[in-house]
């Protein structure tokens, strides 16, 4: 091992350990809502779907109910840490294998939706920081502030009123036809014709935050002295701008992803929930209505740990990519 | 503070955002005389579209859409200024006391700052909402609550550079107490970061408390922009006025917040537009 890749090793572990923490806490968090709330733990446990009282029984038995706190919370942390979160009597099913069935269409829906933001978000900084205050310019600041500024639930129902009621050029709700071959193209093709109206949703406002960044990171990149030097080697416009600048224009996207990807999530859930897409959010929306607790804090736990884990990513990913970053 | 004010009004965005936002508290001063019907009274004619009986056409249940429009103006409005009143107090003790101290006080506040910070506001809203159960004061109090990082961490930066001016140095030298000197010398010369965060936090607040309410977590007593598209989800297919008045209202509400925040920014660091451009 190379001193490079042993210093990348100590820092990738050291910021896992700053990691750890943060879990307790989130942890912590959960478990204070779940005795703060009103009414008994036992309720918020189980949920608001009866259960059968021996379960109920059990419950109380196995997160030591009538014992002290703190060691109500060390049983409750050993829990978790088996992967138990917990029964949705709603679902009639463990509440991990709910989320985890969920799990897929939420990640479709929101790398769909990043992907879309990322190169046309890119692509409109990119372009607008060649002709500043041009008119694609200023539809790109205009597009940055609205995307800043709408309500995600409204840019669905307007989208589906348009495209989906009026015009009736895409599916207005749910992932797949039901009339769609079960398998092979014709199920693929009805699931990209149900995908793009809510991918789109989802994705202006990282679209509107990512050509803003990248037109900011290029009009200062393309000021310094590498790229005077380039010009004056006499290298054409276009390498300039697409080898030289935009290479280093993405550092920050990366970091703007990473950073918002809860906001991601929370757009995700409101979005699944206009569309009826399959996923987590439409999940959380059917429990809150449901009124099933389990299955409300395990996908807030499993969100928070999702932050961290895609946060201690962005940090690595940053550090990996910008030589300048002490590690 | 003149030569602040000219540099707002005169940048156009900025200007119409304010305007838009005094125009909205006015409305809300005048919903007695502006809206005569009561925005939850179940009438006769449902999905009558707008015209000269219904400006904003009814509902589902034959309820008057301007009269909800109206009257939800005055539930996002006291949520966006309380939670963000609430939010900016706290981010200001937190930020200051850090930036402050120093030392241990400032590494634990940092890091319950990050712990908040990293914790999605809008899932953990919907949580304490859906558990302890809906409200306008608990929707406010958690959006406070759940807001302060950004403050608390522009608070802390400003005053730790602040702190060792040769001006406080100074004022320290006359002897005054800890209090004195963060309250009366450092904080005002600390103060403006947070004003732009403020009036963003409203808008973040406006747009939170409306998906909460999508979510069918909004206060049952009252009207308000998010319960009504919330209510028009079902409805798309019966009339486009469900969901365009209450959506649009958001929508200009949000933008006009954000414009104001942008141009105090912008009228605060004149430079900042020169290298933007």
């Amino acid at each position: 091992m190379d001193g490079t890749t042993a210093t990348l090793f100590q820092f990738v572990l050291r910021r896992a350990l700053q990691a750890i923490p943060l879990l307790l806490g989130v942890v912590v968090v959960n478990f204070v809502i779940i005795h703060l709330a009103p009414g008994n733990p036992i309720d918020i446990l189980v949920g608001d779907f009866p259960a059968p009282p021996e379960y109920v029984a059990r419950l109380s038995r196995d997160f030591g109910l009538d014992r002290p706190l703190w060691e109500q919370l060390f049983l409750y942390f050993g829990r978790l840490v088996q992967g138990d979160l917990g029964f949705s009597f709603a679902n009639r099913q463990p509440v991990l294998g709910v989320i985890l069935d969920r799990l897929p269409a939420t990640l479709l829906l929101s790398g769909t939706a990043l992907v879309l933001a990322a190169v046309l978000g890119v692509a409109l900084g990119v372009l607008s920081s060649r002709r500043p205050y041009s008119i694609l310019d200023n539809f790109t600041s205009v597009l940055s502030l609205v995307g800043f500024s709408m309500p995600v639930f409204w840019l669905g129902q307007l989208l589906i009123m348009g495209f989906a009621l009026e015009l009736r050029w895409f599916p207005a709700q749910g992932m797949v036809s039901l009339r769609a071959d079960p398998s092979g193209w014709g199920r693929m093709l009805s699931i990209a014709a149900h995908l793009i109206l809510p991918a789109l949703a989802l994705s202006v406002r990282f679209l509107a935050l990512n050509s803003r960044i990248s037109r900011a990171s290029m009009l200062e990149i393309l000021r310094q002295e590498y790229i005077v030097t380039a010009r004056a080697k006499g290298l054409s416009e276009g390498r300039i701008v697409y080898i030289h600048a935009l290479r280093n224009s993405m550092l920050p996207i990366v970091t703007v992803i990473g950073f918002n990807f809860g906001f991601l999530l929370a757009g995700s859930a409101l979005v699944e929930t206009v569309f009826a897409w399959p996923g987590i959010g439409r999940l959380l929306y059917d429990s809150i209505t449901s009124r099933d607790y389990p299955v409300i804090m395990g996908i807030f736990l499993a969100v928070c740990a999702g932050i961290i884990i895609v946060n201690l990513l962005t940090d690595i990913a940053y550090a990996y990519l910008d030589p300048r970053v002490k590690l | 503070m003149r030569s602040f004010a000219r540099r707002f009004l005169r940048n156009l965005p900025a200007a119409a955002g304010a305007a838009w936002v005094l125009g909205m508290i006015l409305v809300c001063a005048l919903v007695p005389w502006l809206a005569a019907s009561d925005p939850l009274r179940v009438g006769g004619d449902a999905f009558a579209p707008p015209g000269a009986a219904y400006w904003f056409g009814t509902d589902n249940q034959g309820r008057d859409i301007w009269s909800g429009i109206l009257h939800g103006a005055q539930v996002s409005l006291a949520v966006g200024f309380l939670a963000a009143i609430t939010s900016s107090s706290i981010g200001v003790a937190v930020g200051a006391a850090a930036g402050f101290h120093g030392g241990w006080v400032d590494s634990f506040l940092m890091r319950v700052t990050e712990l908040f910070q990293i914790m999605p506001r809008f899932f953990l809203a919907l949580i304490i909402i859906s558990l302890f159960g809906a409200g306008i004061g608990k929707v406010i109090f958690v959006i406070g609550v759940l807001s302060w990082p950004p403050t608390a961490r522009l608070i802390r930066a400003e005053f730790l550079t602040l702190k060792h001016r040769d001006f406080i140095e100074a004022a320290r030298a006359t002897g005054i107490g800890d209090l004195t000197l963060c309250f009366r010398q450092i904080l005002p010369n600390a103060m403006a970061p947070a004003v732009v965060a403020g009036s963003l936090d409203i808008a973040q607040a406006i747009l939170l408390e409306a998906s909460l309410s999508f979510f069918g977590l909004g206060d049952p007593n009252l009207i308000s922009w998010g319960t009504m598209l919330y209510n028009a989800q079902g409805y798309l297919r019966q009339g486009w006025w469900l969901s365009i008045f209450p959506g649009a209202a958001i929508f200009l509400a949000v933008l006009a917040f954000n414009l104001v925040g942008d141009g105090i920014n912008e009228a605060l660091n004149p430079r900042l537009r020169e290298s933007q451009g």
